[in-house]
């Protein structure tokens, strides 16, 4: 299992004192915090899901083993979990289990594509103290996001800005997947996001789960990741990043934030049968470290794994050590390179000094890049389905797409 | 606010130094000036967890994560409501005369980000 991870110095003793990046490359006793999916069932299918979501999985936690997590990581002191999916507002016990939470000092923010905020939900979530809300939009106008997360999502997810807006919710967050198509919308999204009084939040896309399967048609252009990095640079003080554009401290100075992959380090995931992963964007039996379900909990995984203590020794070895700029970037994102059927001691498949793609282009012909197993895509049709890849949908009615089809003018 | 890894703004202990412009604190032109000679306390919003190199400190209500990077530091934020002003709290906590300056201006920081208020 460990044989994937670059080659590191044998367990080097933390050292005292100096930079705290450095004491994160060696772990915590904790995490500071750590994402927490609560079931892969969607209403929803993403053409870029990075858990592959759809259908619930029967052996889901039930409410007793979500709410004995939730005391663990309250006795762990975890300050608080991203809750996600799936839609995690889709589970009948969501509302119960994020008062359980709050109510045993673990905060929580969660992420939605708003399906269940109507306006006595927002009212709400407007009441309660510690929850953080966030509706997922991958663009700024209809036609762009819909086309990723299928039609009629942007109408639902601004329906459910709207109803916190009006019952007076504070920083709640609009969370933005940058792709290719929507990086030349920043701006807009910024102003979309001004308009509800919310918070934008933007990351960074990843090779995970069915966002393999689009990757090289959506991931961000070289010179899209440089007009981001100025982006951020000038308006990286009001925006979010969830520190996931590391890699593009490359380019010069550093972003604001923490430039370190956490992996395993500082967070994990939790998926919704219990299995916890090195971060949310490696679903894959490599960077499987254990069962909350197992024997020592949540919190023997998260200090006893041979994964997590493997992860948490500095990188010393390969071609990324070598380069000048890997202090700024840390080799970049570990499941981008995995994904890509890049070695982990290698170059981000988006490096921005070119590397990656020198890498990509030298992957043997042969290669088939790794693919989870874990796959709940719906298996049949999804209603309003995003059809990115060329394959026209089909109208319902001939006049859905023009009041004017079929028209015949003379 | 700035995004940590984690979306919490990130402020840490100047005691231990600069580190980098990520971790660097703007001082807002309108600020009180931090007084040393009053009782002070960890707020009730923030909980402070052990780390191996000191702790963390995370506020519940503005979402603010601060690091602190000296294990006496930590005792001195524990210590603060048992003493009348941070003079007597450093002096009862062993903090070297010569050190006193940095530690007041490390709680001048976490005053700033509400870690520690006025009792």
């Amino acid at each position: 299992m460990t044989a994937v991870l670059p080659s590191r110095a044998p367990a080097r003793q933390r050292p005292t004192g100096g930079k705290l990046i450095d004491q994160f490359e060696y772990g915590l006793d904790a995490p500071i915090c750590l994402t927490w999916e609560l079931t892969y069932a969607c209403n929803l299918a993403c053409v870029h899901c990075l858990s592959s979501s759809g259908r619930r999985d029967p052996r889901e936690l039930s409410t007793a083993e979500a709410e004995a997590v939730i005391d663990e990581l309250q006795r762990m002191q975890v300050f608080y979990v991203n809750v996600g999916g799936g839609e995690p507002t889709v589970r009948p016990d969501f509302w119960h289990l994020l008062d359980y939470a709050i109510g045993h000092d673990v905060g929580v923010k969660f992420s939605t594509n708003g399906i269940k905020l109507d306006k006595a939900r927002a009212e709400q979530l407007a009441r309660t103290d510690y929850v953080d809300v966030q509706i997922s939009l991958d663009g700024a106008t209809a036609e762009v996001n819909d086309a990723v997360r299928g039609t009629g999502s942007f109408a639902t997810a601004t329906r459910a800005l709207e109803n916190l807006a009006e019952a007076g919710m504070k920083d709640f967050k609009v969370s933005v997947v940058v792709t290719r198509e929507n990086a030349g919308q920043l701006d807009d999204f910024k102003a979309l996001t001004d308009s509800y009084g919310a918070q934008l939040r933007i990351t960074r896309f990843r090779p995970s789960g069915r966002g393999a399967d689009v990757w090289d048609r959506l991931h961000p252009t070289q010179a899209q990741q440089r007009d981001l990095y100025q982006w951020l640079l000038a308006n990286g003080d009001n925006v979010l990043t969830g520190d996931s554009f590391f890699h593009l401290s490359a380019f010069g100075e550093a972003l604001p934030g923490l430039n370190l992959c956490g992996a395993g380090r500082v967070v994990c995931l939790i998926d919704p049968v219990g299995d916890v992963y090195a971060c949310p964007f490696a679903i894959h039996e490599n960077f499987l470290a254990g069962n909350v379900r197992g024997e020592g909990g949540f919190q023997r995984v998260w200090q006893d794994s041979e994964l997590f203590a493997d992860l948490r020794n500095p990188q010393t070895g390969g071609a990324c050590t070598k380069c000048q700029h890997f202090d700024s970037c840390r080799g970049g994102c570990m499941a981008a390179k995995f994904f890509t059927g890049l070695p982990l001691d290698g170059p981000d498949p988006e490096c921005v000094q070119g590397y990656g793609e020198t890498a990509l282009a030298a992957r043997d012909l042969e290669l088939v890049t790794p693919k989870s197993h874990i796959d709940h895509s719906h298996k049949g049709p999804v209603r309003g389905q995003a059809t990115l890849l060329g394959m026209p949908a089909i109208p319902a009615k001939i006049c859905d797409e023009s009041p004017l089809a079929g028209l015949q003018l003379s | 606010m700035r995004g940590v890894l984690i979306d919490a703004a990130l402020v840490t202990d100047p005691a231990a130094g600069p580190q980098s412009a990520a971790e660097s604190v703007t001082i807002p032109r309108d600020e009180v000036p931090f007084d040393p000679s009053v009782p002070w306390r960890k707020s009730p919003s923030v909980a402070l967890r052990p780390e191996p190199f000191g702790a963390l400190v995370y506020h519940f209500g503005n979402r603010k994560l601060s690091f602190l990077k000296s294990m006496p530091l930590v005792a001195v934020v524990k210590a603060l409501q048992d003493h009348p002003d941070v003079h007597s709290t450093l002096v009862a906590c062993g903090v070297p005369e010569a050190e006193h300056r940095a530690y007041v201006t490390a709680l001048a920081t976490l005053s700033r980000s509400q870690m520690i208020e006025r009792q």
